[in-house]
């Protein structure tokens, strides 16, 4: 018997809902589910969300009856946004979020370093902005919940899933007891110490970091803009690194690296953690601030990813396929990239549009994101928390250079989260143009957003299957390209016509954007009539041609979708 | 290491070879690992050369 918490948790600016647990007894027996998804973080319900635009049904699974303990995660990059608007909920990120997009590093009372994120006028959403993970938990559910297509059952925790033939077999846990549960397909969203990993025993590659960081929330009032602020080797905490951030709501994440050899326990002891957050107000110049704690937690930095995300019937996304150290803000912004790609993938194998195929690619982009991630993070790693020897000396020497030696000063510059480009995906077609753009995002990268006018920005009108951008200021869509896309159409693939540069509406597109002043054709590196580009369910970049013709589109249409 | 054109002459490296000497006293037993590393980023700069930086790498991990 499974007998989660009612006790709703304690937060000082987040009122948690205690959800009803989702009962077998109340629900017709389970027949064979084509989809269940084993978590309820940003990972799970974000492919959820996807696989229901694409129209397949999923079962959420949450051992919980609450949202996630704590603000977690916080800061959400712009592709991030990108990702959320297709799922309908960056509108609420946005209204209760903190953007920002400056950070500040400090050695000796000096500010050494200063990162400005650019913001290009052409962008929708700030490169960062700061929600606790509670909010947006919130949001997503809502989502979830308005989703005939989504059936999220509370309370509802694996004890086993046994790899069958074809399908999986689950061992739920309920408030009422145990019940089976058949599905064609797993997905593991069952976070960093996902039970499913552990059971199957698979071993995760990369590195494990030494240095402890307590991450500690806490209510207080300062007057500070919304910036990251870094303190490096400060006097209260000789070699170790501090990070602050402001979040919505009044609070501020403080995160301290511990000193060498103290344990977890002794650093979340009430007197330990006020000894210190005191220590760090009075450090930037708010000694004797008053303040409340919220939440705590430790924190190690770990760079490991499975090598392979798809095993059987059972695929990994999210922390439960890769831990990732925070430095970057790379958890949830990285598992939302791979809930996005698992989406529509899955969802295509489910619907018979490609082979599992699709499913291997999905595995070999995502995993490939994941080790350049971990190949930048373990170097914002060691700069932020050195090993000994070596790296620390030369981290210790820079910071002391950097206050007098401008050359130095990018070194603090850790690279934030940012999206993957699938240059090599076997989804990208080989006898386009790729090469011979000048400009404009190539094969496997993410879409340039475009400021099209007020409010209204090109990647609002992309997403939900294939979209093909067609470039001409004819009346009509040439009739070649109509009849292949039409076939594709008639074979079930989502495949929506955008033509580009026409005030008019164009024949046989779905949608027409003016284009009047020539900015979308410029940034998208497109010189004449005749230019397309082929991009994903994922919005990413998978053919372009300077002159499309119907037999290099049917190659690229195949292409993308391998049987 | 051949010697390159612009090497040092040999009273410029005597003097070279004093200040080192000297520097990494003042520093002290304590901060002198840490002198040496600030220096070798600093001369690694004004080389504007990763690779030749690497040779010099090499050739100082020889014969320790």
């Amino acid at each position: 018997m499974h007998t989660p918490t009612t006790q709703a948790r304690p937060s000082i600016y987040y009122t948690y809902e205690v959800f009803k647990p989702w009962l077998p007894s109340e629900h017709p027996q389970p027949t064979r589910q084509k989809v269940v998804i084993v978590g309820a973080g940003p990972a799970g319900m974000v492919t959820a969300l996807e696989l229901a635009r694409h129209g397949v049904p999923s079962v959420v699974l949450s051992s919980e009856l609450q949202f996630s303990q704590g603000s977690r995660a916080i800061c959400f990059t712009r592709r991030s946004m990108e990702i959320l608007q297709q799922v309908g909920v960056a509108d609420r990120m946005t209204e209760g979020g903190l953007p920002w997009r400056f950070g500040n590093s400090y050695y000796r009372g000096q500010r050494v370093f200063r990162m400005e994120a650019p913001h290009d006028a052409d962008d929708r959403f700030f490169p960062i902005i700061n929600v606790q993970q509670q909010f947006m938990e919130e949001y997503l559910h809502d989502a979830c919940k308005a989703n005939p297509l989504i059936d999220f059952r509370w309370g509802n925790k694996v004890n086993q899933v046994a790899q069958k033939d074809g399908y999986a077999l689950l061992e739920v846990d309920t408030p009422e007891g145990l019940y089976a549960l058949e599905s064609n397909w797993v997905v593991a969203a069952d976070g960093g110490r996902s039970g499913i990993r552990t059971a199957m025993n698979l071993e995760m590659e990369g590195a494990s970091y030494e240095g402890f960081f307590v991450i500690a929330d806490i209510k207080v009032d300062l007057p500070l803009p919304t910036e990251r602020l870094a303190y490096f080797d400060p006097d209260w905490n000789p070699g170790n690194t501090i990070l602050m951030h402001r979040e919505p709501n009044g609070i501020w994440r403080v995160d301290y690296q511990l000193p060498e050899g103290e344990t977890p326990e002794e650093a979340l002891k009430p007197e330990s953690l006020k000894a210190r957050i005191d220590a760090q107000l009075a450090m930037i110049g708010h000694a004797g601030a008053k303040w409340e704690m919220d939440w705590s937690s430790v924190y190690s930095a770990r760079t490991l990813t499975l090598p392979d995300f798809v095993h059987g019937n059972v695929i990994f996304t999210g922390d439960a396929a890769h831990l990732l150290p925070i430095f970057g803000v790379r958890g949830a912004n990285t598992a939302f990239q791979d809930a996005q790609s698992l989406g529509w993938h899955l969802a295509f194998v489910v619907k018979g549009l490609g082979s599992q195929k699709l499913l291997a690619n999905h595995s070999a982009e995502r995993v490939g994101a994941a080790r350049e991630i971990i190949d930048e993070a373990g170097k914002s790693t060691r700069f932020m928390t050195p090993p000994a020897g070596g790296f620390q000396l030369l981290r210790d020497a820079v910071l002391s250079l950097s206050l007098t030696q401008a050359f130095v000063r990018p070194l603090y510059h850790w690279r934030t989260s940012r999206p993957h480009a699938y240059t090599h995906s076997i989804l990208n077609s080989a006898g386009d143009d790729n090469g011979l753009f000048k400009t404009g995002p190539a094969h496997g990268a993410p879409p340039q957003n475009v400021r099209l006018g007020a409010n209204d920005f090109l990647l609002d009108h992309l997403g939900g299957g294939f979209d093909l951008l067609y470039f001409t200021d004819a009346s009509f869509i040439p009739e070649a390209l109509q009849h292949t896309i039409h076939s594709a159409r008639a074979q079930g693939m989502p495949l929506r016509v955008i033509a580009v540069g026409s005030a008019q509406p164009v024949e046989g597109a779905d949608t027409t954007l003016a284009d009047a002043d020539g900015h979308l054709r410029e940034r998208y590196g497109i010189p004449a009539n005749g230019g397309a580009y082929l991009l994903r369910p994922d919005q990413h970049i998978c053919a372009r041609w300077l002159t499309l013709d119907a037999t290099r589109l049917q190659a690229a249409l195949n292409t993308a979708l391998p049987q | 290491m051949t010697n390159a054109p612009n090497a040092l002459t040999i009273s410029d490296l005597e003097t070279v070879y004093d200040s080192l000497a000297s520097a990494i006293d003042q520093a002290g037993q304590d901060k002198s690992s840490l002198f040496l590393v600030k220096l070798a980023l600093l001369n690694a700069n004004a080389l504007a050369s990763a690779d030749v930086f690497q040779a010099h790498v090499q050739a100082a991990l020889q014969d320790l």
